[in-house]
């Protein structure tokens, strides 16, 4: 066994590092210091530029020795992301002044976490806590990497912020706008989305049934349903508001317009998903219609329906946003976006569409858990 | 076999023809057949040859286009909503999503029985297809073999006297279907049941059967019924007895008769 296992991302980092170096600063205000050594200017990484090289180079060449899988994605992690914490605080108050080797010492660091994601990769734990615990680390730091490079970007070229804010200060905005946050979530989510949702998926599969039971439903139901769900959500948001008031309620009349459709279509769909074989035996059974719908149909039927609902949960939510702009209470989640637009607050919007990725997460999240219980049968879920 | 009791099942001038886009398909013509209780009849004969027809219209999932059907003396309409049969399709067609217990109980929670009925003749019916321990398992766990006579269990559990089996073992190995025949054959010993039984297989109707019913394709019809003498009792190696023989050689005579003038 080899005490040294070079490993490509690791050897870049350290070239690229090392370029930096050369390079020399990194930022306007250091090469102003450099030109002038007289003058007092103040600029980043004054005291931090040595620990930085000092973090990706043993991280970097601790890694590649012969060492435990997990000891060298710890040292990895570390080193990489210190790195990245102290360019990204050394850059703050000196945005738009980054130079060459900023970028590159940003992509040494993002280079290790990428060796330190490939380690984690290949580990396959025994324990059932460790395999979930990695499942969710690595597309945490995944994540965080995304963030960390958009907050370096965003700072060190000085994108104006009504282009694009760094995530921090998006994450400010959220910690200082919680109760108005709330607010939105509670009216947008809690009422106009949930009550839609419930609504709308509801009717959807009793129309199904209906349509199931009743052959001239299916003829007749079906065609004008596929036009409703043709129908542009932009066109009839505003007539709900003018049907239903300016309060959730027209939203969630939205709602149930978008989501009724797709839930009809899947369960018609599934209801004819039960085989003839298993229908024929309920009917030696001498089972009613009631009866084999309920023992077998629905069941049968319950991937596609929870297909509906998942698609539903994502729809949901959009309709909600989408129908606020046009008329709407002072609060909501469509209508600060289309308001903090217009003034200039794009962190604000930032920080809406945060909450509502992470609401429309967690919704999915939990229909899918839902669906896991309820169709543990499917070989879709059981596996094989 | 000669009772007061009407037939188990009267079929006299039975036809059956079904539209199809290519024109009319005679599955079954002119079909007489009196089956009486406490025998075990198998259908056999190629493809196409109307023998699941014939079952299904016993079983009042097709229904006959022109002749009667009497089962119990009654129409097959009459006597499936009185529940007169139990049925055994070519697949388990278990429900995945209940146990092995829960397929079981499923005829008795649409007849209505309580839950104490329904646990007790569960536990019985399992017990007899030698399934005792697997009642909290699903179809998907067990074995083909296992999933089949779990379905013949749910057949049994609901105790009517005219048990239909449309090739219940055609998709399984030698092994598993030698094993099952010798458990069905106990079992209508035991049970005293009448049983219809369709099968592409010469050994296994002669082996099962009181009398084979020999058939023969378009239009689907019988060609001979066979009255076997085979003793009730039968061990697996009866099957290499020359009276065993005979009967099978008079089978396979007859399944050529019906192919003769076709190719």
């Amino acid at each position: 066994m080899r005490w040294f296992t070079p490993s490509w991302q690791v050897l870049v980092a350290i070239v690229l590092c090392v370029v930096a170096a050369v390079l020399g600063p990194a930022s306007g205000p250091e090469a102003g210091a450099l030109a002038d050594p007289t003058a007092t200017i103040i600029y980043p990484y004054f005291t931090t530029k040595d620990y930085i090289f000092g973090l990706i180079f043993p991280a970097g060449a601790i890694s590649m020795m012969r060492i435990p899988a997990v000891a060298a994605a710890l040292v990895l992690f570390i080193g990489a992301h210190g790195a990245a914490w102290l360019l990204l605080s050394g850059i703050a108050g000196f945005e738009g002044t980054a130079l060459a080797p900023f970028y590159l010492l940003l992509a040494a660091a993002w280079l290790l976490a990428w060796r330190c994601v490939t380690i984690l990769s290949s580990l396959a734990p025994a324990g059932r806590g460790e395999r979930m615990l990695l499942r969710l680390l690595i597309p945490a730091i995944f994540g965080l990497w995304l963030l960390i490079i958009w907050e370096a970007v965003t700072r060190g070229a000085g994108v104006p912020f009504v282009l694009l804010p760094p995530p921090s200060a998006i994450a400010a905005r959220i910690a200082n706008s919680l109760p108005i946050l709330a607010a939105d979530v509670k009216q947008t989510i809690l009422k106009a989305v949930l009550a839609g949702y419930v609504i709308g998926c509801g009717a959807g599969l009793a129309a199904a049934i209906l349509a199931d039971r009743f052959g001239f439903l299916r003829r007749g139901l079906l065609p004008i349903g596929n036009m409703v769900s043709a129908l542009p959500i932009i066109g009839i948001a505003p007539i709900m508001v003018m049907w239903f008031g300016f309060d959730w309620h027209s939203k969630a009349a939205v709602v149930v317009v978008m989501t009724f459709f797709p839930m009809l279509v899947n369960t018609v769909t599934g209801l004819a998903a039960s085989g003839h074989m298993e229908r024929d035996l309920m009917r030696t059974y001498a089972a009613g219609y009631w009866q084999t719908l309920v023992k077998l149909r629905l069941p049968a039927a319950a991937p596609f329906i929870f297909n509906a609902l998942k698609i539903n949960s994502t729809l949901a939510l959009i309709g909600a946003i989408v129908a606020e702009f046009f008329g709407t209470p002072v609060v909501g989640m469509g209508f600060r976006i289309s308001t903090e637009v217009g003034r200039m607050n794009i962190d604000m919007v930032w920080a809406e569409i945060a909450v509502a990725a992470v609401a429309g997460s967690v919704f999915y999240g939990v229909v899918s858990l839902f669906e896991r219980a309820a169709t543990f049968w499917h070989p879709s879920v059981r596996g094989g | 076999m000669i009772s007061i009791t009407p037939p188990v099942v009267a079929a006299s001038g039975l036809s059956l023809t079904f539209q199809t886009s290519d024109g009319p398909v005679n599955a079954l013509a002119d079909v007489d057949l009196t089956i009486g209780k406490g025998e075990f009849v198998s259908f056999i004969g190629p493809s196409g040859c109307g023998k699941t027809t014939f079952l299904r219209v016993i079983a009042d999932l097709e229904k006959p286009t022109a002749g009667s059907i009497l089962v119990n003396g009654m129409t097959p309409e009459q006597a499936r909503e009185r529940r007169a049969y139990g049925y055994v399709f070519q697949a388990a067609a278990l429900f995945p999503w209940r146990t092995i217990e829960r397929n079981v109980a499923l005829p008795l929670e649409i007849m209505g029985l309580s839950q104490t009925e329904q646990r007790e003749r569960v536990k019985r019916t399992l017990d007899l297809v030698n399934l005792t321990g697997f009642e909290k398992k699903y179809p998907w766990q067990l074995s083909g073999g296992m999933q089949q006579r779990a379905s013949i269990a749910r057949a049994l559990a609901f105790d009517a006297d005219l048990l239909l089996m449309d090739e219940p073992f055609g998709a399984l190995d030698e092994i598993v279907r030698d094993h099952l025949n010798k458990q069905l054959l106990e079992l209508w010993a035991r049970t005293n049941k009448t049983i219809c039984f369709v099968t592409h297989s010469i050994p296994e109707a002669v082996y099962l059967s009181t009398r084979i019913v020999v058939m023969s394709p378009r239009p689907g019809r019988v060609t001979d019924v066979i009255q076997s003498t085979l003793p009730k009792e039968r061990p697996l190696h009866i099957r290499e007895t020359p009276e065993f023989l005979e009967i099978a050689a008079r089978v396979r005579e007859g399944l050529h008769a019906g192919h003769s003038y076709e190719d």
